[in-house]
């Protein structure tokens, strides 16, 4: 059984000039210790999944179709106080900005001691308190910091700390949503290389949400690419950088700057991702999309499995695309 | 017992240390302290009235009958012979009990109501919020009058009366700052750790309102000292053998045209002094604690 089994998810934001469908037809699942990729552009839909797997969709965000799957226990339904037991316990998530994911009047030993407690209520505070100790010197922060409050750390330990409470309750997923973004790009490295090695040394999976296709490269196991609310393309990260199938997957590879081609030139992707009020009809990157063809301005394409576990959402792939072609 | 006094001492330590650096802090550090030495001096001369004052305040003909201010009777004499300098000196008490109640109400009402209401937001919140512009729309005084008079007299009836008046003050600075403090970042990582809703209202949220509503309290305290005034002034406060700068106002208001215009100067100077101190103090407070407005 796989530890998280997200199937034909759709999450839509009934706003007040229209509904969103932020999340459409979302199947995948991820195994202990696997990480597992989310990448795509602002409003892609990336971070909505990812609140979606806690059942935190901000409002007016509802979950409308299709299961969400934790340890076999389907969290679509469940009732808020199951759930709450679940969030920080089973699947953690890392918010993306660190300066104001820490309570500002509470110093960092408290952020520990209430999240272990609220989980644990028969630890004591003094115990809870040891243990973020430990915690604090995993990631390289002094012990002594505990009585500090969030305004005297900087950016990175501020991150480092919010990876910490993550990890605290040594959950079985850790969902980090862009965690290095507003951080430079040396911290970014220094907390990407402690979320790894964390998440090594617990063996927890890790789902990683980021706008940078190189980062996610890197270090995932599986990918998905993400475009306006769909699954684009699905594969694990060897397949996905040797033979990127999807017009925009590969164009996103293409924007990545390669350093042994000095002379190679970065190329970009035309135009702005579409308005979701009112997505494009047939497929949402045709008016993008330079193979664009006829049948993708009418009909919306299906996910295809191209090889073993690698699948795509373009008439490239498709039967019926061959035909036109 | 050992524990609460070495507490308390370690309040105070904190306290007055805070006092002396409040001076380095500008000209609003400045406006709190002197706010604090008029309401601390005002409140200590009452409490301390009884022992001090030369005659009894409600004691008629201990001198002549509307005699000017003189070594004997600094502050002179009312139409009954009455020591107005002790009027004076035993005149807070009143006013101090009415106006502390009525923030005590204001606060154990208001801010409850504030946070559950904005917190749940949806059709609470704006029923909640509703009702409380309809009492925000009339005017203070005339409510407070209503009120008073249907109650009757009385320090816990005029605190009651006060408070209806000033409970949507503190709704609405309970609100907005709710609003936007339960979309921050840390709010939603607090939920994303199965933190439950009492604890994220109680520990994440009232702690962050609470510079706001300090603000609040203390120009709170300034407004309803202005309102008891108010009331005692048209006999809706209490019984007349009370010493009370309001009454003393009605009272001595129509020997003024006789020339006797100590009787209505002192009470009336002493009651804006009182809601001056507070102002300060809630004006100053407010710059030092809102960084956005001092630029």
């Amino acid at each position: 059984m796989p530890l998280l089994e997200i199937e034909s998810l759709e999450v839509d934001y009934r706003a007040s000039r229209g509904t969103v469908h932020a999340v459409e037809d979302a199947s995948f699942s991820l195994d202990k210790g696997e990480t597992l990729g989310l990448a795509g552009e602002s409003g892609s839909g990336k971070s909505t999944l990812g609140l979606s797997i806690i059942r935190l969709v901000p409002y007016p965000g509802v979950i409308t179709n299709g299961h969400v799957r934790i340890d076999g226990t389907d969290i679509v339904k469940l009732p808020e106080n199951r759930m709450q037991s679940i969030r920080g316990r089973k699947v953690a998530y890392v918010f993306q900005d660190p300066m104001t994911s820490l309570n500002p009047v509470k110093r960092i030993g408290a952020h520990f001691v209430e999240l272990i407690r609220t989980h644990e209520p028969d630890t004591s505070a003094a115990d809870a308190l040891g243990r973020a100790k430990n915690i604090l010197e995993n990631l390289g922060i002094l012990p002594e910091r505990i009585n500090d409050y969030p305004h005297q750390l900087s950016g990175g330990m501020r991150q480092r700390i919010m990876i910490g409470l993550a990890i605290a309750l040594n959950p079985d997923l850790v969902i980090a949503d862009e965690p290095t973004t507003a951080l430079d790009v040396i911290v970014q490295q220094k907390i990407l290389d402690l979320v790894e090695g964390l998440r090594k040394a617990y063996g927890m999976a890790l789902i990683l949400i980021s706008h940078d296709l190189s980062i996610i490269l890197e270090r995932c196991d599986k990918i998905i690419v993400l475009y306006a609310g769909q699954i684009f393309e699905y594969a694990n990260s060897k397949e996905l950088h040797k033979a990127p199938s999807h017009p925009y997957t590969q164009g996103l590879l293409h924007s990545i700057p390669n350093i042994e081609l000095s002379d190679q030139k970065l190329s970009a992707i035309p135009g702005s991702p579409p308005n979701m009020l009112d997505p494009p009809k047939g497929c949402r990157f045709w008016p993008r999309c330079s193979y664009a063809m006829e049948i993708c301005r009418i009909t919306e394409p299906e996910l295809i499995d191209l090889k073993k576990s690698h699948y795509v959402r373009c008439f490239l792939y498709n039967q019926e695309g061959r035909h036109s072609h | 017992m050992r524990k609460t006094k070495t507490k308390l001492r370690s309040i105070l330590s904190s306290l007055i240390p805070g006092l002396s650096s409040l001076a380095r802090r500008g000209p609003s550090g400045w406006m709190v302290l002197v706010g604090i030495a008029i309401v601390s001096s005002i409140v200590i001369m009452t409490a301390i009235a009884p022992w001090i004052s030369p005659h009894s305040p409600i004691a008629s003909r201990v001198g002549p009958i509307r005699a000017s201010p003189s070594l004997q009777f600094p502050l002179g004499t009312n139409h009954l012979g009455q020591d107005m300098f002790s009027r004076i000196l035993w005149g807070g008490s009143l006013m101090l009990q009415v106006s502390a109640l009525s923030v005590l109400i204001c606060f154990l009402v208001g801010v409850p109501i504030g946070l559950l209401a904005s917190y749940t937001g949806g059709m609470v919140d704006s029923t909640t919020s509703l009702v409380i512009d309809a009492v925000y729309a009339f005017p203070g005084l005339v409510i407070a009058i209503a009120i008073a008079a249907m109650l009757g007299p009385g320090v816990v009836n005029m605190a009651l009366s006060i408070a209806v008046v000033y409970i949507p003050s503190y709704f609405r600075i309970v609100r907005s700052q709710v609003l936007s403090i339960k979309e921050l970042t840390y709010v939603e990582a607090a939920r994303a750790a199965g933190a439950k809703w009492h604890t994220i209202l109680f520990r994440y949220i009232l702690p962050n309102v609470i510079p706001s509503i300090v603000v609040v309290v203390t120009i709170n305290f300034a407004d309803a000292v202005l309102t008891a005034a108010g009331l005692t002034f048209i006999g809706l406060g209490v019984a007349k053998n009370i010493p009370d700068w309001g009454w003393d106002l009605t009272d001595g208001r129509q020997y003024l045209g006789s020339g006797a215009w100590w009787i209505i100067t002192f009470p009336g100077i002493m009651i804006v002094l009182l809601a001056l101190g507070f102002t300060l103090i809630g004006e100053g407070l407010s710059e030092l604690l809102n960084p956005k407005l001092q630029r």
